[in-house]
């Protein structure tokens, strides 16, 4: 396999001489693409069907998120960060609170951290079960997406009777919790890990041993433990390549440490591995949130958190373990009511940038199933 | 003018000849008009009960709102591609897009002129029909690299491209497995696993109604003959010809996540509505072949077990059963819709079509009548069965990579039925002494 | 570690803590030297991620931030050095791969140049755009209108 830091950018400059008089072909696939999860756009070049190398072009989602940060106080970009990885906006709204709790040496109570661990693992799961429908669409089983969406549909329920919101939750506050749990969360919540565990069997049912789906998935897109730390990859795809390495036992946040969970790790870091990884966080998680609704203990749900908030002089790097991999905050405050520097580090965006070395020699069928793989949510890749 | 009603007439008194064979141009005429208004009634009904059945097999209702559970949303289709605006890209070629539609067209229509739908319901009858269906259903690949290339877009092209390997790598295999099929038809002395033959013509024919009545007089459908070699055969057809008409699992040319819509991406409205119908008539135009060369055609299921007059008279009834119960169907949905005002024009709609559907059946149960469809309906019927494959494959599969669908094409399914000719070659030729020999012992 | 690195550099490394997170500050002199040691001796064989902050007001204005990952030690580290406006730094992307969008988006948010980078252009911003955003002399709706008008059509630039 090439080293990584030795790939070569696109030479684009001779793009008019390949056209339908040389072997070689240059495709533009996206912005507008119904494989590239928004608007990614990848400049191909082919030969045939042969993928010589890719370049990836982002930035059409770009809304200046660290921008605007700097220009609102510590609450009132809260919401904000709900927009950039839109499917899992409970994680993101998760590693926000605790970044700037941390600057403020605040620590939210623990029905706080318990409701928190129960939120942002439902979101796992609906991250991922979203990931699954559009990635076995993109290699041609149109009917899982259906049925993930169904049983996504229970998650966003909750949510919505938890915050009214089912998207873009804004579920958390700078210190821990707005709303209480409603009545019967308790029960909403066990309800969904009895229904879904049969429904995870039946996904798996439609595509684990599915002769097509192995054919696509095994030996596609292969990516070395090494290759994934050289070019920063986190999350389920470094976990697929045998690097056992999760933010949440690593460098337990939020209450983590209380919770009993494997972390999954696959052999060969092909797509197929990626898939079963995360099979079984989906299984993980429900495990977790099993435990925390369990152990619910009560208590107040706001930590002290002043009113105006001015968080001493200093900086602050926060990561947590989001859906999609490692997903940073890097604030600095200058004591004022605004953040001076809000710097988000996105899993998708340093995630996209191994599709190019996943993708050489491969057929352009493989460039979407690794694109799907990689699980890129394109608001978070451009911010 | 009277010479014109003799003429016309004339033709009702042959029996058992299709219009072409009597050489009677009112009736062909007719016949083919027939044969296109009742496929573009299949592919608008198909369209419907994809979406349908997809969606159910999809957790999801599928279309609703135009008509009592989504009837007339064909019909809309058709309108809303029909009133599109046209678009044809600046830097196409112009004459070549233009023709590349009508090219799949005309030959996923034309090989109906040899389908026989019943001994004399066909257009006409060659002598080289398997032959002529397999030579002009291919020409559409031809339609759909001229369209790939007319589009002057990489897409497109790259469909077209995949298209054209596709076809040919699988019609090869089709073929082969075609003719140790047509092999079959003069194989027939021989009684092997007890089951219909001795003492048939030796009628080695292309003929599509001929192999139809080759199976009738042997008394078995191809797909059991000398078993499993029916069955393998049948089964490579079943693969390949999905691979031909572009369906999922094998529908890599148009695959929608990659190319977008390949061959057909810049075509729209009408002109898209034509590779459309292509499509689906194409499909129906294999599954034929399909059903002629295997299951027996226009032949009522079990002609040996259940034979006699009661089983006869029982199997008529069937036609006008099943619409019978279609039209319960209809009925019983009526019951169960809203009682509401809004919904009273959709209740009376379905009422007024399970009505229609009733009076089919009924009409269908005069023996008259049951007597002369009978065959269409059987035939229809198979056919139908090879369509709720279609969509059932698509509901199950992920989309194979190109160069797993050639694998499948040129290592799995072109040695099998290699294979599987030799094998019924040999067979053909050793057969009389064998016959010879049983006679011999027995 | 960090006693060894001053040995060695002296005066050029500050080591701090703050809140629990070790940062030290390198002179920008130091450093490609200083994170090829990181990631070879000291095993930062993970590069999180490179931003920047920019303090308008300082004599060199801009910050440039490594945050830096061991998976052997399941430690944290950040790395910072102070740069004047119009002064480049050598690229990181010889050492981690992973630094080459990074370093891309700190050009194209702040205009700081990576010499010996593969590809340095502009990654989330059109490439004809002018200004670096996220410079504290950016308004919050600053456009480069003429980008907007010829690209867009949109006259009013906005």
């Amino acid at each position: 396999m090439t080293d990584p830091r030795t790939l070569s950018p696109l030479d684009l400059d001779t793009r008019d001489k390949t056209y339908l008089d040389a072997n070689e072909l240059v495709i533009n696939m996206g912005p507008q693409h119904p494989a590239t999860h928004g608007v990614l756009r990848v400049i191909l070049r082919l030969d045939g069907e042969k993928v010589l190398g890719l370049e990836c072009v982002i930035g059409y989602l770009h809304r200046g998120v660290e921008k605007i940060a700097e220009n609102r106080t510590y609450t009132m970009f809260n919401p904000y960060v709900d927009r950039m990885d839109y499917v899992a906006a409970v994680s993101n709204g998760l590693g926000y609170c605790e970044a700037v709790e941390k600057l403020l040496s605040v620590e939210a109570p623990p029905r706080a951290q318990y409701i928190r661990v129960i939120l942002t693992e439902l979101n796992r799961i609906a991250s991922h079960q979203l990931w699954l429908g559009t990635h076995a669409l993109d290699i041609g089983a149109i009917t899982p997406l259906f049925y993930t969406f169904r049983d996504r549909e229970e998650i966003l329920k909750i949510f919505e009777r938890y915050c009214g919101a089912r998207l873009t939750t804004h579920a958390f506050r700078i210190g821990g919790l707005q709303y209480e749990a409603y009545d019967g969360f308790e029960k909403d919540v066990t309800t969904f890990c009895s229904f879904v565990k049969p429904k995870i069997d039946e996904y798996e049912e439609l595509l684990t041993t599915n002769r097509i789906w192995l054919e696509r998935t095994k030996g596609v897109g292969v990516i070395s433990g090494k290759d994934c730390i050289a070019l920063g990859v986190t999350g389920p795809v470094l976990r697929a390549s045998g690097v056992k390495w999760d933010l949440r036992k690593a460098q337990p946040y939020a209450n983590y440490k209380n919770f009993d969970f494997e972390v999954p790790v696959g052999a060969n870091g092909d797509t197929y591995d990626r898939y079963i990884v995360r099979m079984i966080e989906m299984r993980q998680s429900l495990r977790i949130i099993e435990q925390a609704v369990e152990a619910i203990p009560e208590g107040p749900i706001m930590a002290k958190v002043p009113k105006v908030m001015k968080p001493p002089v200093g900086e602050i790097y926060h990561s947590i373990e989001a859906p999609k991999g490692e997903l940073g905050y890097f604030i600095v405050s200058d004591g004022s009511t605004q953040p001076y520097r809000v710097r988000v580090r996105p899993p998708s965006f340093v995630n996209l940038q191994a599709l190019d070395l996943m993708c050489r020699d491969q057929l352009v069928a493989d460039v979407i199933a690794v694109i799907g793989t990689l699980d890129i949510v394109l608001g978070e890749v451009d911010r | 003018m009277n010479d014109i009603i003799v003429y016309i007439q004339s033709y009702l008194n042959t029996k058992d000849l299709t219009p072409g064979a009597a050489g009677n141009w009112f009736w062909a005429t007719v016949y083919i008009l027939l044969v296109f208004a009742g496929l573009s009634v299949a592919v608008i009904a198909m369209n419907w009960l994809e979406r349908k059945i997809l969606a159910h097999m999809q957790v999801r209702l599928g279309p609703m709102r135009v008509g009592p559970h989504g009837l007339l949303q064909p019909i809309a289709d058709a309108l809303k591609l029909l009133l599109k605006e046209d678009i044809m890209p600046a830097n196409a070629d112009k004459l070549v897009f233009w023709v590349a539609p009508f090219i799949v067209v005309l030959a996923a229509f034309t090989v109906f002129v040899v389908v026989p739908f019943g001994p004399a319901h066909a257009i006409t009858d060659m002598n080289i029909g398997i032959l002529f269906m397999l030579g002009v259903s291919s020409l559409s690949v031809l339609g759909i690299v001229t369209a790939g290339w007319a589009s002057n877009s990489h897409y497109p092209l790259i469909g077209a491209l995949r298209s054209s390997a596709q076809m040919v790598s699988y019609e090869v295999a089709m073929g082969l497995a075609v003719v140790s099929a047509i092999l079959l038809t003069s194989l027939h002395g021989l009684g092997l696993y007890g089951v219909g033959g001795a003492g048939a013509p030796d009628t080695g024919t292309l003929s599509m109604i001929g192999i139809v009545q080759a199976q009738q007089e042997q008394g078995v459908w191809f797909v059991f003959k000398f078993f499993p070699l029916g069955l393998i055969a049948f089964f490579i057809f079943a693969v390949a010809m999905v691979a031909e008409t572009n369906r999922a699992p094998f529908d890599l040319p148009e695959a929608e996540s990659e190319l977008t819509a390949g061959f057909h991406t810049e075509y729209s409205g009408f002109r898209w509505s034509l590779f459309f119908l292509a499509e689906y008539s194409a499909m129906i135009a294999v599954s034929s072949i399909a059903v002629t060369l295997w299951l027996g055609g226009w032949l009522r299921p079990f002609p040996n077990a259940l034979q006699g007059s009661t089983w006869d008279f029982i199997f008529s009834l069937c036609p006008g059963l099943t619409f019978l119960f279609l039209g319960a169907m209809c009925f019983w949905n009526v019951l169960r819709m809203p009682k509401h005002p809004l919904f009273k024009i959709q209740t009376i709609g379905l009422a007024g079509f399970g009505a229609v559907l009733a009076l089919v059946g009924l009409v269908l149960l005069l023996p008259a009548v049951s007597s002369r469809v009978g065959d269409i309906f059987w035939f229809s019927a198979k056919v139908a069965a090879f369509m709720y494959l279609y969509i059932w494959y698509r509901g199950t599969f992920p989309r194979y990579r190109f160069d797993q669908l050639m694998k499948v094409g040129w290592k799995v399914l072109l040695p099998t039925s290699l294979a599987l000719l030799i094998v019924t070659a040999a067979l053909a030729f050793i057969e009389p002494s064998i016959a010879e020999w049983m006679k011999r012992v027995l | 570690m960090i006693a060894k690195f001053k040995r060695e550099y002296g005066s050029g490394i500050e080591a701090l803590t703050h809140l629990g997170q070790n940062y030290m500050v390198v002179d920008r002199s130091l450093m490609p030297a200083i994170l090829q040691l990181l990631r070879d001796d000291e095993k930062f064989d993970y590069c999180v991620d490179v931003t920047a902050v920019h303090y308008p007001k300082r004599e060199k204005p801009f910050d440039v931030v490594w945050v830096l990952y061991s998976f052997s030690r399941n430690e944290r580290i950040r790395v910072k050095t102070q740069i004047a406006d119009g002064e480049s730094l050598p690229s990181s992307v010889p050492i981690w791969a992973t630094a080459n969008w990074l370093e891309r988006e700190v050009y194209d948010m702040f205009g700081i140049r990576f010499d010996g980078h593969p590809d340095l252009k502009r990654i989330l911003l059109p490439d004809g755009w002018k200004g670096f955003p996220l410079r504290k002399d950016y308004g919050i709706l600053q456009q480069d209108n003429e980008w907007v008008q010829i690209n867009l059509g949109i006259e009013s630039g906005q």
